[in-house]
């Protein structure tokens, strides 16, 4: 906030440059009406192959020199009147050929930039780019600028965002960057394959169709089932692979940056502070890998996978697999100045938790430290949710009749970003305990943070 | 529990924290003007809900049908008395830093809003609740979660509420 008098002064000499995206652009929806033409067909084959023998050669050259012109004229004019500029506080972008509409997003603001290229996009060289403030939705992002500009303007929105002075932050160029952790395929695979949810929809897409079958002996609801199954199936295992195929962490002054992707090649950054919460998962299976690595006297303790909350953000992942402690370093990374709470420090739920909910209850069990707030839940797969003090938005402790009558209750802290981290089952007077302390901690949490310019 | 001399109790109490540094929550009520309003839509609901029970089998089938229009009053006396309670469990608190807001008897719930997080301070109030003179005041933070609002206050109080938050808000205000 320091820079803000200097900011405001410079921007009235500072003349505001606007700048148009990438000339590629207007062909990004090109592929549209051939989709349509190419849905309608697969939908309809019986109609389609009798409209199309209908069409003459003529019909058909009058419609293509009438729809190719008018696209051509709409993609060149929506690109024509697109522009976005930098300024000393915000990203402007200016759009709509009818129904204008500027953004202006204000750059101390910013939760993450990701930087997208898919398949097609790296082809051409063009990079689509994204700021991620709460609020903002899929048309603010620049899509597309070539490639070297895109890393430019993320490196200058991040230098103007971290407080650096207007004048330098175009020079001040991408800041260095540490890789903290690089995922092999083999172990993502070995990975996806231990992991329950991609043999469930793989059986369900196998079971289902043959139990319909047998049943109504019809082909096309066994095909109607059969195909959204068998999507699922292939998003949960080969989608999953190739959307975290390589995946790469580093650490540098502008946060965390993530890197991954096969065929789509995506790049997050994520800017110190920006962490709302961080769950480490413990599927089972991963769980009893573990251990027959760990009997097997191998390197490296049982994979975790993390995810990360942050606001206004789609991407949720920081870590697909990797071994506890280096995830946990890479954690200690995202939430400063935080270490994950061991195993044996977190208090359990209390013995009569059982009455409540049995077997499950010994899952159970929190941590407050100096930083954060950690809860863990889940008896074969095991949940820890993690939220920084500082991030607290409200604390809430409800208790149900039954809840009441064995002197237990629960505790809500609800963070940005929509999560709440949940800690089931405490004793009455711990948790109405707890809710007082967290407010105060979460009050001189709030003090200590960082600046949201974060070079400041 | 203080709750039942609640308002009187929260203006004096009031002045104390002024004084007291330590940051005891005093508690404020609800005032009965809701409960009445309460009571008065449970009867009318009711009171039709008997009517209709009452005569449609009294004329389609015989007078003797009519006790059935008995069947809701039984409802109706458990309902008064159930809204009593949760009218006497609702308190709300405001302390040096935070919100804090109490409610529920069977299901408790007890939520603490730290005045630096709220985003939007909202007063609504329905056109029963116009007739009654009360206003509801709903907090909203960035957690969607939150479900921080305080039902049928009277509107100056409400007022007087939302400009304090705010202002308190402004001032202890954070990013995200």
């Amino acid at each position: 906030m320091t820079t803000r008098e200097p900011d405001d002064e410079v921007r009235g000499a500072e003349p505001v440059t606007e700048r148009r995206l990438h000339p590629v652009t207007p062909l990004r929806r090109a592929w549209a009406p051939f989709a349509v033409i190419v849905g309608w067909a697969v939908h309809d084959p019986d109609q389609a192959q009798r409209q199309l023998t209908r069409l003459t050669t003529t019909t058909l050259l009058i419609a293509v020199a009438v729809i190719v012109p008018a696209a051509a004229l709409y993609g060149f004019l929506s690109w024509w009147f697109t522009h976005f500029a930098v300024t000393g506080t915000d990203l402007r972008i200016r759009t709509g050929l009818l129904f204008r509409r500027t953004a202006h997003i204000r750059l101390e603001r910013i939760q993450a930039i990701d930087v997208t290229r898919p398949l097609l996009a790296r082809v051409a060289g063009v990079a689509k780019l994204r700021l991620d403030v709460v609020g903002t939705g899929k048309k603010d992002e620049l899509a597309f600028l070539g490639e070297r500009e895109a890393r430019a303007l993320r490196a200058e929105l991040l230098a103007r965002a971290a407080g650096f002075a207007p004048e330098t932050a175009h020079d001040v160029g991408e800041a260095p960057a540490r890789e903290l952790l690089r995922v092999p395929p083999r172990v993502l695979a070995v990975a996806l394959v231990l992991t329950g949810a991609t043999w469930g929809s793989l059986l369900a897409a196998l079971v289902v169709p043959s139990v319909l079958w047998l049943a109504t002996g019809s082909v096309w609801t066994v095909l109607a089932t059969a195909l959204p199954l068998l999507g699922a199936a292939g998003a949960s295992s080969v989608g999953r692979f190739v959307g975290e195929y390589d995946w790469s962490v580093s650490a540098s002054p502008d946060g965390l940056r993530i890197d991954h992707g096969l065929l789509d090649r995506a790049h997050e950054t994520v800017p110190p502070g920006r962490v709302q919460s961080v769950r480490i998962i413990e599927p089972l299976l991963w769980r009893w890998w573990g251990a027959r690595r760990r009997g097997r006297a191998q390197r490296g303790g049982s994979w975790v996978r993390v995810e990360l909350d942050v606001a206004g953000s789609d991407n949720s992942v920081l870590v697909p697999v990797a071994p506890r402690e280096a995830a946990e370093e890479i954690v200690a990374r995202g939430l400063p100045g935080v270490t994950v709470p061991r195993a044996a420090s977190l208090s359990p739920a209390p013995r009569r938790a059982g009455r409540c909910v049995p077997l499950w209850w010994r899952g159970y069990g929190i941590a407050v430290t100096g930083g954060v707030f950690a809860a863990r839940h889940g008896l074969l797969g095991r949940v820890l949710a993690l939220v920084p003090h500082a991030k607290v938005q409200s604390v809430r402790l409800t208790q149900g009749p039954w809840q009441r009558w064995w002197g237990l209750a629960d505790l809500r802290v609800d963070s940005g970003a929509g999560g709440t981290v949940t800690a089931r089952l405490r004793d009455a007077g711990e948790a109405a305990e707890l809710l007082r302390g967290q407010a105060e901690r979460s009050r001189t949490g709030r003090r200590d943070a960082r600046p949201d310019r974060w070079m400041t | 529990m203080e709750t039942g001399s609640a308002p009187a109790a929260g203006r004096s109490g009031a002045e104390e924290t002024a004084r007291a540094p330590v940051d005891e929550p005093v508690w404020t009520g609800l005032p009965p003007d809701l409960l009445r309003m309460r009571r008065m839509l449970l009867v009318v609901w009711l009171g039709l809900l008997a009517l209709a029970a009452g005569l449609v089998p009294g004329i389609l089938v015989g007078p003797a049908w009519a006790a059935f229009t008995l069947l809701p009053l039984a409802p109706a006396a458990w309902g008064w008395v159930l809204l009593g309670r949760n009218w006497r469990s609702w308190r709300y608190a405001e302390r040096a830093d935070d919100l804090l807001i109490s409610r529920g008897v069977l299901w408790h719930e007890e939520t603490v809003v730290p005045y630096g997080r709220m985003q939007l301070v909202e007063v609504t109030s329905g056109p029963v609740e116009r007739r009654f003179g009360l206003a509801s005041v709903q907090l909203h933070t960035a957690a969607a979660a939150t479900d921080a609002a305080i039902p049928g206050l009277h509107p100056a109080e409400a007022e007087r509420l939302r400009d304090r938050l705010s202002e308190l808000g402004e001032a202890r205000s954070a990013g995200l």
